[in-house]
This record gives structure tokens, sequence and C-alpha cells, in this order.
């Protein structure tokens, strides 16, 4: 870059300015300011839909904006790819970890698995593999198991993978996209450590997390997103409670439910529990016509608990009683025969049918649960499911023609409350709700949760849910897991940003 | 619902293009039977009409078991060989051990229903793969059924392998079911076809075990989280599929009257096959057992035409394999362009 000076006003390692795109009617960006120096990290903050991974992917190539430009080492640039981008020195690492790698190759050969798949030689030996990977992996300071199999690592050592894959590439700038969802406290330290070092040595790092705790160990400056732009910048020491208001707006405030039905009587009481071994134990009571929310990161073991209740894992120790009664289930029958129900995470993966599949229509996913109870000859009436079908289209007001529109006609919302009604169609005494507003939008949302406010005051329903503001919405009672135990997080009468900050600091303060 | 979101799909109106591809293997089998007909008037007459169903009986309902187990996410490779063992033990019991045909039967069906069973546990406890588990089965079984006759066929007063003459011989009781006909005009594995079919279609399309079933195959997980013993059903399919094997495997015995060592050699493929172009009938896209049948019947019905127009024997897999191509380019292809 000939056109680079060393002045008072050092050009930004990377720049965005003026950012605009939309996806049909959505502005996903709305004129999006963000800068970041060589030798910087900057935090990128933001709810769910804020436009942080639009404005991630407009960066590293994979969309282009609408509008506005990007500057690189003060040179306006424009990528056509992600490759495009990666040649011009922007690394990124994504969240998902699985795809830092390929199987079946050791991690040498992954640490050269660009240059393979590239430009490389026509002919390698394991020992120039291991040699140079050797190299690599030297200049970044890492200590890796070059000899193993990448199937085998974990996701910590696979993140290290991918960092080290794309730093390897002469990068300016490196963009993380939530590296820590699924690292421990330790490996996010040495995370950590390696993220200083690569700033000291100049690199420009772009930081996108939810973690409120490792903005506050890491970034130097925090840039906060809403509504597709730029809507506060801190500088450290960062003011986390105002940047959380920032980020959420106040919007939601009035959506917050009062702490009530402490006069119930209890259906769920876990007393002494501990999901693995030498986690802290911890108490939980549920009472009838609560709904309660539990946050925490991906791996904190929230979803952990709610497969224990449904049957799917054991308690390393302690105690469930349901309805007074102990609750040992062996599995999802005997757990939905004792009216525990639960919505699994990732619908697609965990709830529905391909649409060519018999029982994949609106009504036959509502039905699959229930055939046992509802045709115990075991002949079908689907004059029955239909109007269970149609019944649940009508409550729940989702958008479809009728009960034989299959599931993959639907928006995400609305797929989702049809998950709802699957287990809204009989009796139920706890019911589970996983990541229940994954790729639901805002309008949908609102629905489902007054779809679960309203049904049946005699049941108790737990939600997990990684999302502060999520649970802010649906819930009478927030708890934070971490480390597989849980701590209370909310009053039931505070602010918002308390609320919030009560979470967060749980999270920052507990080790 | 007045207000549809507009990625909700098109309102409910046949296309024509959708009714084609949705009728097409009936139309197909409509020209091929007038097209055979003009060509060689004596293709349609009853005789010949029967002679191909009943040519095709033991591939549909090896058809069936095979698309039972599709529907549950599984494959069953093994059909063939569970069906020429079957030959080769029907023979068995009854040259060698001397059995009557009432015994035969119940010893060949419960055999069948065994190596199912095996099959089941090799993929449910052991966690084999479904293709690998069954694969297995196949060379197993086609090895197998070789030891106790030391490689030869079975016919009445045949050598065994210690020196001894069998002194048994077929029941004739047993061969009615291969070479009888209804009203002296149905055969009798035409009419076992059609009962197969009938029942399996009903439990398959009508009652929850077949819905569950096909969740299964759908979402493995998505049904074991709504309650289904998912291991148990798997383990049904394969119990059923071999089972229906092992009756086709005694309808072919009780048609040849012998246990021929190269019986059901071509057995396997053309079941998978009738299963495979099933699923372009009515363009359900998954195992079904009517397509499974029609599937059958469209190849007996081109195969019988194309003999009787003097092509040659040896062309007859390639025409099923071009029928196959048809088939799923029809089911994949054409279908993802129209959704």
């Amino acid at each position: 870059m000939p056109s680079a000076s060393p002045s008072s006003a050092a050009p930004y390692a990377v720049a965005v300015s003026g950012v605009e795109k939309a996806f049909g009617p959505t502005r996903a960006l709305a004129g999006a300011d963000l800068a970041v120096r060589p030798g910087e990290v900057v935090a990128l903050m933001g709810a769910n839909g804020a436009g942080k991974s639009t404005l991630v992917k407009i960066i590293s190539g994979s969309l282009i904006p609408d509008a506005g430009t990007i500057t690189l080492g003060g040179r306006t640039v424009s990528f056509a790819s992600p490759r495009e981008a990666k040649a011009a020195g922007i690394a990124t690492v994504h969240q998902a970890t699985d795809q830092a790698g390929a199987a079946g190759l050791t991690v040498a050969e992954n640490l050269l698995l660009d240059e393979f798949c590239g430009r490389g030689p026509l002919f390698v030996s394991g020992r120039s593999i291991r040699k140079r990977a050797k190299a690599i992996a030297a200049a970044l300071d890492l200590d890796l198991p070059l000899d193993r199999d990448f199937i085998d690592l974990r996701p910590a050592e696979r993140q290290l993978i991918a960092i080290a894959r794309a730093v390897g590439a002469k990068a300016s700038v490196l963009i993380l996209d939530e590296p820590t969802s699924s690292l421990s406290t330790t490996e996010a330290e040495r995370l950590f450590t390696i993220i200083r070092r690569l700033a000291a040595d100049g690199m420009a790092i772009l930081y996108i997390s939810h973690r409120l705790g490792d903005l506050a160990a890491i970034a130097d400056r925090a840039v906060v997103l809403r509504g597709g732009v730029i809507v506060g910048e801190f500088a450290q020491p960062i003011d986390f409670p105002a940047a959380v208001t920032a980020m959420i707006g106040r919007r939601l405030e009035a959506a917050t439910h009062a702490g009530e039905g402490s006069a119930s009587p209890a259906i769920l009481s876990i007393r002494d529990a501990r999901l693995v071994p030498g986690a802290r134990p911890f108490d939980l009571d549920l009472r009838s016509g609560e709904v309660v929310a539990i946050t925490g990161t991906l791996g904190s073991g929230k979803s952990r608990l709610l497969r224990v209740l449904f049957g799917l894992a054991g308690l390393d120790s302690g105690t469930v009683t349901l309805d007074g009664a102990p609750w040992h289930s062996s599995g999802p029958a005997a757990s939905i025969a004792g009216g525990v129900f639960m919505v699994a995470e990732d619908r697609w993966a965990s709830s529905l049918l391909p649409p060519e599949t018999p029982g994949a229509s609106i009504a036959g996913t509502i039905a699959l649960p229930h055939l046992p109870r509802w045709f115990p000859s075991g002949i079908l009436d689907t004059a029955r499911e239909r109007a269970v079908g149609n019944d649940a289209i009508r409550r729940l007001g989702i958008k479809a023609r009728n009960a034989d529109d299959t599931l993959d006609q639907l928006s995400g919302g609305n797929q989702q409350k049809v998950v709802l009604a699957r287990w809204q169609a009989a009796p139920c005494r706890l019911l589970l709700l996983d990541e229940p507003f994954q790729g639901v939008d805002v309008g949908a949302r609102a629905d489902l949760i007054a779809a679960i406010r309203n049904s049946q005051s005699a049941s108790a329903t737990l939600i997990a849910t990684s999302d502060t503001e999520e649970a802010l919405e649906v819930a009478d009672r927030i708890l934070v897991m971490r480390d597989h135990s849980l701590f209370a997080a909310d009053d039931g009468h505070g602010s918002l940003a308390a609320a919030i900050g009560s979470v967060e600091t749980a999270e920052i303060s507990q080790p | 619902m007045t207000d549809i979101p507009a990625n909700a799909g098109a309102p409910p109106r046949r296309t024509a293009f959708e009714l084609a591809r949705r009728y097409a293997l009936f139309v197909l089998l409509a020209i091929m039977l007038v097209g055979f007909w003009w060509a060689q008037p004596a293709f349609i007459n009853s005789a010949n009409l029967f002679s191909i169903l009943q040519a095709v009986s033991v591939v549909a309902i090896l058809g069936v078991g095979v698309s039972i187990t599709m529907s549950a996410g599984g494959f069953d490779l093994s059909v063939g060989s569970v069906a020429a063992s079957s030959v080769m033990a029907a023979s068995y019991a009854m040259v060698v051990l001397q059995l009557g045909a009432g015994e035969t039967f119940a010893l060949v069906l419960l055999m069948g229903a065994l190596i199912g069973l095996a099959n089941g546990l090799l993929i449910v406890k052991v966690g084999v793969p479904d293709l690998l588990a069954t694969l297995s089965t196949m060379f197993l079984l086609a090895g197998l059924q070789l030891i106790p006759t030391g490689g030869r066929s079975i016919t009445a007063g045949m050598m065994l392998p210690d020196g001894s003459t069998a002194k048994g011989a077929y029941d004739p009781a047993f061969l009615i079911l291969g070479r009888s006909r209804l009203f002296d005009i149905v055969p009798l594995p035409v009419v076992v076809m059609a009962l197969v079919a009938v029942v399996a279609w009903f439990l398959m399309e009508r009652t929850r075990f077949g819905r569950v079933f096909y969740a299964i195959g759908g979402n493995e997980t998505a049904a074991h989280l709504a309650g289904a013993p998912t291991k148990a059903y798997r383990l049904w399919a394969y119990v059923i599929s071999g089972t229906l094997a092992s009756l086709g495997g005694l309808i072919i015995a009780s048609r040849v009257g012998r246990g021929d060592v190269s019986a059901g050699a071509s057995l396997l493929l053309d079941a998978v096959a009738a299963s495979l172009i099933g699923f372009a009938v009515l363009d359900k896209r998954r195992p079904h057992v009517l397509g499974t049948v029609l599937g059958a019947i469209f190849v007996g019905v081109l195969l019988n035409g194309l003999t009787m127009l003097n092509a040659p024997y040896y062309t007859q897999d390639f025409v099923k394999g071009v029928v196959l191509v048809g088939a799923l380019a029809l089911t994949f292809g054409l279908g993802k362009r129209a959704r």
C-alpha cells in the first residue's frame, strides 16, 4: 500500500461508512459507519437483528452493500467474494467451529489446507507439512497437537485452528464472530492472550460477542449497533449498563412482566441439583402459571437442564419433584405421558419433517406426539387432526391456507407457532422451551410470547434462551446459568437496565 | 385466512405440468399397453396379462419390504438373499428333512423374520449403518445357503454331502401356491401380491404406525423427541421386510419345484428398482407401497412387451436401467424445479 503514511491521522486498518443493505423490504443496515485502527480491538455489540452479522458479512466480502464505501488501509475497496476479501487481508473466524477444518486430516494438514486447495506445491510430504505447520503455530505461539485428527479436537482447539488459518494468510484485519460462545473460561482466557498479542503486533480486530464479560476483558472500544445504524460508541473503561441500554433501546421495558404467582403451588421442585460433577448445586421451584427464563451462554448448561427434565440426560446428583412426586423420566415417551413437554432448539433438526413425508403438514406436525392417545386403535382419523390444526391456525394466527400446508411453506415464526401448538394440543404440567425464538421475526415473537403466556394457567413454563432481551420479554422471572449452575438475576421489579446489569454482572463476577 | 404471505406457495390449483408429473407413470403404462397391443394383438389377453403379473409378483412383494425399510430411513439390501435362502430352506425342509407343506411354510417364514430381526439388531443395537449391515447379511446368506448341500441344487433323490440319498420330495400341497389359479384365472402368487399390497398400503398410509415409520425416515430425532419408540419401529421394519422376502422365496420354490442355487439372482436389484420407480408414482417423492407395486408392474409390462417383439433377452437389464434413471430424474430433477 504505497499511499499509507504513519501520520497522526493514521489511516484506519479498515473503515466502512454509510453502508446500507436491504433484504427485500427489511433494511438490515441503514447507513452504518465503523472504523478500526491497527492494533485496536473494537467490540461490536447489538441485539439479534441489529445488523451485526450483515455488517460482518459485508466487510468479509460475503455480501455486497447497496450503498456506502469500505476502505482498507485508506484505499477504497469492493469485494465480490469472501476470497477477494481474504486476499486483501481480511480474516474472518466464524462462530461454527466444525467448519474450521476438514475431518480426517491432521491439525498440521489443516493448517496448510488453504495452500493445498489453492496454488500450493504439487507434491507434499508428511515431513514438510509438519515443518511448515509448526512454523505457523510457532508464529502465533499456539500450542497445537499437530498430529491429531481434526475430528478429535475440542471446540476451543478448532477455534485456534480457524484463527491460525485466518491469520496465516498475512491478514491485517481479524474479525471474530462470537468466538467464546463454546469455550470454557480458561479457554477464553487463552484466546484473549492470543488476541492481545495479535493486536500488539498491529492487527486490527473486530470482536463480536454477546458476552459483556468478554468485551470488558478484551475491548479497547465498544460500538453499539441498533436498527442498522451505530447508536453509540463507548471508549475504555466501557460503561456497560449504558451500552446495554443503547443496544436494546427503551421500547421493551413495557413488555416486562411483574413477578407474580409466588402464592401458587409449586409444580416442579429441584433440590441440590448438580448437572455435572463438580458444578455448584442449585435449587429451583416452578409454580403453576409461572413462566421462568434461563439465560446463559452456549454450553452453560441451560439446554442440559431442560434435557434432564425431559428424560434425555441424568442429573449428577440431587432430586426433582413434579407435583409432589419424584420425577424420573426414562425418555421422551415417558415424559410426554407424564405431561412434561419439550420444544427442543433448532426446529428443523428437532421437530419438523421434510415436506414429502406423510404427516409433514400442519395437522400432522401437531398430531405426531399425540398419535397413540388420539388413535388408540391405530387407524388414523385425518378429520380430527385437521380440526386441531385449523384450530391452532386460528388461535395462534398462523399464516397458512389450511392445516394441510406443509411447514416449508411457512415463515420461521409460523413454523415455531406450529411447534408450540403441537405441545398445547394436550394437557401439560411442565412445558420446556429451548431457544423458542430462534429465527423468528419480531412480530411473530410477540404472538408466540402471548401464546406462551396465555396458555394453560395450571402449568409451568421453563424457557432457555441465550438472549437476555427475549428472556425479559417473555418471563416472570429470569435466572442465569453459568458453569452448570443457576443464579438469580432479577428482583422482579427493577428497571430493564438494572435487570440486564445483574445478568451481566453475574456473568462477569462468576469465576 | 385472507392475508397469505407471498412465500406461502401457490394457491391450490393443479397446473398441467403438475398433473403430468403426478400421473406420468400411469400415462406411460397406458401408452405402453396400447403400443404393444397395436404391435402384437396377442399381448392383450388375460393369460398374458396375468403371466406378467405372476412374473412380477415376487419382485413386488420384496419391493414392498424394501420400501417399508426405506420409509423408516433404512435400506434392506438382503431381501434378494433372504428370498434365495428361503428357496433353499424350503427345498431342504421337504427334500432332506421330509417336512410337510405347512411346517415348511411356517419354518421358512420364521427364518425370514429372524433374519430381519438379526438385521434390525445389528443396525439398532450394534449401530452398524443400515446399508452396510444388510450388505453383510446378504453376503452371509448367499454363502450360508450353499453349505448344507455342499453347493448343489436340491432335488428329490439328490446325493447329500455325507454320501446318502435324500429321501423326501416336494409336498404336492406346497406346489399349489406357485402353480394354481384362483377361479382358474388368477394365479395364486398374484393374489398373494395383491393381499400383501393392500395390507401394507393400509398399514403405511392409514394407520399411525405407518405415520411413525415415515416420521422416523423423515427425521429420526424429531420422531424420538415426539415420544416414538424409534428403535422398535426400525426393528419391526426389518422383521417385516425379512418375512416378506421369505414369502417371495416360498413363491419361487413352489413355482420351480426345486432348490436352485441360482434362484433369485436379480431379485434384489429388481425389488430396489421397483421401490425407486415408485417414488415417481403420484409424485410422492418417497417410498410407498402403491408406487412400488406399480413400479414392478411397469417394468414387467415393458419387458414382456419387448420380449414379444423379439427383443433379445440381454437387453432386459439395460431397459430396466433406462426406466429407473427416467423415473428418478422425474422424481428429483423435474420435481425440484416446479417447487
